[in-house]
């Protein structure tokens, strides 16, 4: 196991990933990306059973990114853990690169599933969660959706079958960082209280700060003894974390950083300046 | 009268694919019908009821052919192609998992519920997906042999079926081979290229143009995608003229496929028997063919108009 010191070093390194190869790369999600770091690396450093020198292992655990543009995220916590070259990142979106925009289970070592259509990562969660089961395997299933997405009427409908196939071996984390691309979640479309809507469809619900690698650690644990239901983790988040510039701004929800951008970005996440 | 191809479905799941203990079967409520409630009967365990929710039923099956499972996933034609159309595209078929779509209740023949229900555009909106297979069988032996192929093929298929009784014209011992279209029957005068139940109706048409003194070569093509490009351009070669005929619309289906194949392969002249860019509408499934232009009239006449 891990210290919360060694994730967090681990979690600073994917953040400076995601900001450098979103700059170079030209385009791409930066702020949604930010805001799931500490949960992604406690998921694939601490949490899940896995081997990036076999992605396939039948037994291992599976993690669905529903919110797919958070890409640069996933892909830059893949290549921290040994799945990828870390120069891989560097060629994210470019004509033939194994990089996709979004996450492309067909090529990418280590992505467990296709997605960045919103709302559909979730059914697709719930189906391995029922596959593994069926199989008597051990091996569990987690997925991150984010706020904005649960407005996905899909969503809802594998809200309701999660609960009531009492998939327990399942774990969703809501990344709520309240804000998506056309302003806040209460200006576009509300969604609040999420927590009590996932209650409400049968879940049993945690709700953390998402930035707090000890938290999420303890809520993966509580997760692991929740019985004959799925776990959400509703994780308060910060989206452009770590980037005093593009913390809690919508306009970085989709938006690459400059160089000039990219240099203060890297300097902020060294600590060197604030 | 044969049965339907919805039940042919229904018998080969509980009767075959039973046996193979990766397949799995999902519904959106509507197993009574599309007839995958048997395997319920028979493996309660692999059985998975999603509610009226066809959109998370082909997500759901895609994350279990992530896991190695062999996911059929049952719902009516209109909701499969067209209401999870995106789902279908992106869970499924750039992923390229191994999910099977029984679409049940495909065309006009779904009958009396109307022209909401009655999909004419899914063979349209399937093939048009890289990495999907479209497979529509012409009578419930076809149905079985097409669906136990599909089940040992690994990757994303699609198959129309349909609600009404058909006719059988296959024999017991018939072989379904993957992408071969099938000719029925010999003639050189014209060629008729069908699919699905308009098999049944261009082999009656060949009949009734025999006694006029022409001879028609008929084709199943059962595999819509990959299409069998030899035997279509070999066909046209051959006649000289083409009629297609499906229960489909013109826009997009088989008349499609083939007219593409003829106009790099061999360009003859081609008529299409098919849903001339309408819905559907309430009725008796044989009366709204003969509404619709899709019997073996009509394809006569489509034949001698050439």
């Amino acid at each position: 196991m891990m210290t919360t010191e060694e994730l967090q070093a681990r979690a600073k390194n994917v953040r400076k990933n995601i900001i450098r190869m979103l700059g170079e790369a030209g385009s791409g999600h930066p702020g949604g990306s930010l805001s799931i770091a500490d949960i992604l690396v406690t998921l694939y450093f601490e949490e899940m059973n896995i081997d990036p020198a076999q992605p396939k292992q039948p037994d291992r655990d599976r993690f669905v990114l529903s919110k797919g543009h958070s890409a640069p995220a996933l892909y830059a916590t893949l290549a921290e853990r040994g799945y990828f070259p870390e120069e891989e990142l560097l060629r994210l979106r470019k004509t033939g690169a194994l990089l996709q925009g979004h996450p492309d289970m067909k090529h990418i070592p280590g992505v467990d599933m296709s997605t960045g259509s919103l709302g559909q990562g979730l059914s697709a969660a719930n189906g391995m969660a029922l596959a593994l089961r069926l199989d008597k395997s051990a091996a569990r299933v987690y997925a991150i959706v984010g706020d904005g997405e649960i407005q996905e009427g899909q969503i809802w409908e594998a809200a309701m079958s999660a609960a009531h196939y009492k998939l327990d071996n399942l774990v969703c984390f809501i990344d709520h960082n309240g804000l998506q691309i056309d302003g806040s979640n209460e200006e576009v479309m509300n969604v609040n209280p999420v927590g009590d809507k996932f209650w409400a469809f049968g879940w049993h619900v945690i709700s953390i700060n998402g930035h707090d690698i000890e938290a999420i650690r303890e809520a993966l644990q509580v997760a692991r003894t929740v019985k004959g239901q799925p776990t959400a983790i509703v994780a308060e988040t910060v989206k452009g974390k770590g980037v005093s510039f593009m913390e809690n701004q919508a306009g970085w929800h989709g938006k690459a950083p400059n160089a000039e951008q990219c240099r203060q970005a890297l300097l902020e996440l060294e600590g060197e300046c604030k | 009268m044969g049965i339907a191809t919805r039940e042919a479905y229904g018998n080969v799941l509980k009767n075959e694919l039973v046996k193979n203990p990766d397949v799995v079967v999902l519904d959106a409520d509507l197993g009574n019908a599309t007839k995958s409630i048997t395997f319920k009967s028979v493996a309660p365990e692999r059985y998975f009821d999603m509610g009226i929710s066809e959109q998370d039923m082909m997500g759901t099956a895609a994350g279990l052919a992530a896991c190695g499972k062999i996911p059929f996933a049952s719902t009516f034609a209109i909701f499969a192609a067209g209401r999870a159309f995106e789902q279908v595209r992106n869970s499924i078929a750039y992923p390229k998992l191994n999910v099977k779509i029984a679409a049940t209740h495909a065309g006009l023949t779904v009958g009396e519920d109307g022209g909401s229900h009655q999909s004419v555009e899914d063979i349209s909106l399937m093939r048009s997906l890289p990495n999907m297979t479209v497979i529509s069988p012409a009578d419930a032996r076809e149905a079985e042999e097409a669906i136990k192929a599909a089940a040992g093929y690994v990757g994303p298929v699609y198959i129309r079926l349909g609600r009404a009784a058909v006719e059988d014209i296959h024999p017991e011992d018939y072989r379904f081979q993957w992408g071969k279209g099938e000719v029925l029957r010999e003639g050189a005068d014209v060629g008729i290229i069908a699919t699905g139940i308009m098999v049944a109706k261009a082999l009656e048409a060949a009949k009734l143009l025999e006694q006029e003194g022409i001879q028609a070569r008929v084709v199943n093509i059962h595999t819509i995608k990959p299409l069998d490009r030899e035997l279509i351009a070999e066909t046209a070669e051959k006649t000289g003229k083409i009629v297609t005929a499906e229960e489909h619309s013109v826009i997009g289906g088989l008349g499609s496929a083939v007219a593409e194949v003829l106009v790099q392969e061999c360009p003859v002249r081609q008529a299409m028997i098919g849903v001339r860019d309408s819905f559907g509408e309430s009725g008796k499934p044989a009366e709204l063919l003969a509404k619709y232009g899709l019997t073996a009239e009509d394809i006569v006449r489509a034949a001698k108009g050439l």
